[in-house]
């Protein structure tokens, strides 16, 4: 409630949602929980990432998912800082759309560097994993530069 | 046309795997809370709307278009998008147009125990009903039509807020006949559905 400049008031609409993933979505998420990352291969070839339950230009269902490398490339990205209360990451951190190697979409995902002077278009980077992990996207603590030579 | 009482196929399970997800436990739902926060700034109709609960009165917006009286006031008719400026004080009696009994807790609002009715209010004079909670009598008791009256805090604990009023109870008074009861007698009103005003006659 203002004082004297107009009625306001906080709110908050929280709702305690659980998702049924069906095995499409489910898959990712198992991989995730399992330390790999997976997509889906349409019948032109192309990999998804993540996977999809329907390909986008015709419509059919699909069904292979195939496992995808942890590492890749920033194809686009934005520096978070300071990050919003209910961020995934504490501190601030890059916002990516990373290609990872040999797949055809990029995966939205943060990159752990220090600055935003440490993230360019085009700079490798490699999954960051969590070592507890439940079948989440966050089970991936994000991406970070790849160190050369260090990753198959 | 699909067949609805068959699942997408997305959903029926018939996908290949890699290797080493071949053997686990599949992951079958997923956590997705959310949350948001958000302030909200109430305008000039809401505010006086809401002032006036501090004050032990309930206002409205009476329309220009056919003289029908809005609740909560939004500064608009909706139905013609035309500007309402004229407050219009209410009863603090009408009658439920509808009700719900709800059996669950909502999480966060322990004020609210189960089992408890909430219920469109229509006042007298009101052309639609608003939200509120019906209490002083048994949930089985509650009916469309049912007479009731706003039950304030103590005068003392009155604010600019819609809870100065706790809840609405019955007055005892004969029901409001089923087909003219909530905004079934405005559905009735006008040949083209276009007349809002009351027409109860209770007003």
């Amino acid at each position: 409630m203002g004082d004297g400049g107009g009625l306001r008031a906080d709110l908050v609409l929280e709702y305690p949602f659980t998702r049924t993933t069906g095995p499409v979505i489910g898959a990712f998420l198992t991989g995730l929980r399992e330390g790999v990352i997976t997509g889906i291969r349409r019948s032109d070839g192309t990999v998804m990432v993540p996977p999809v339950e329907y390909d986008p230009v015709t419509s059919e269902p699909l069904t292979e998912i195939v496992e995808v490398a942890a590492c890749g490339e920033v194809v686009s990205w934005t520096w978070v800082d300071p990050p919003r209360p209910q961020s995934p990451w504490d501190e601030p951190h890059g916002l990516a759309l990373i290609m990872l190697d040999g797949t055809d979409t990029p995966l939205l995902h943060g990159v752990l560097v220090g600055s935003a002077a440490e993230l360019w278009t085009g700079m490798r980077v490699e999954a960051v994993w969590r070592d507890e992990r439940v079948g989440h996207i966050c089970d991936l603590a994000g991406f970070a530069p790849e160190v050369p030579g260090a990753v198959a | 046309m699909s067949d609805p009482d068959v699942p997408p196929s997305a959903l029926s399970g018939d996908v290949t795997l890699p290797a080493v997800l071949r053997d686990v436990e599949p992951v079958r739902s997923v956590r997705t809370p959310i949350r948001l926060e958000y302030s909200v700034t109430a305008g000039s109709a809401a505010e006086a709307y809401l002032r006036a609960y501090a004050e032990k009165r309930i206002v409205g917006h009476r329309s220009p278009v056919d003289g029908a009286v809005f609740i909560p006031p939004r500064g608009v008719d909706p139905r013609y998008g035309q500007e309402t400026a004229e407050e219009v004080e209410l009863a603090h009696t009408g009658h439920v147009g509808s009700f719900c009994v709800t059996h669950l807790p909502i999480p966060g609002r322990s004020d609210l125990v189960p089992p408890y009715v909430s219920a469109w209010i229509h006042l007298d004079g009101s052309a639609i009903g608003f939200l509120g909670l019906v209490a002083g009598c048994a949930n089985e008791d509650v009916r469309i039509g049912m007479r009731v009256r706003a039950v304030w805090k103590p005068d003392g604990e009155l604010g600019p807020t819609s809870e100065s009023i706790l809840h609405w109870e019955p007055t005892g008074e004969p029901d409001v006949p089923f087909e003219r009861a909530g905004n079934r007698a405005w559905r009735a009103g006008g040949p083209d559905g276009r007349d809002g005003r009351q027409e109860r006659g209770d007003a």
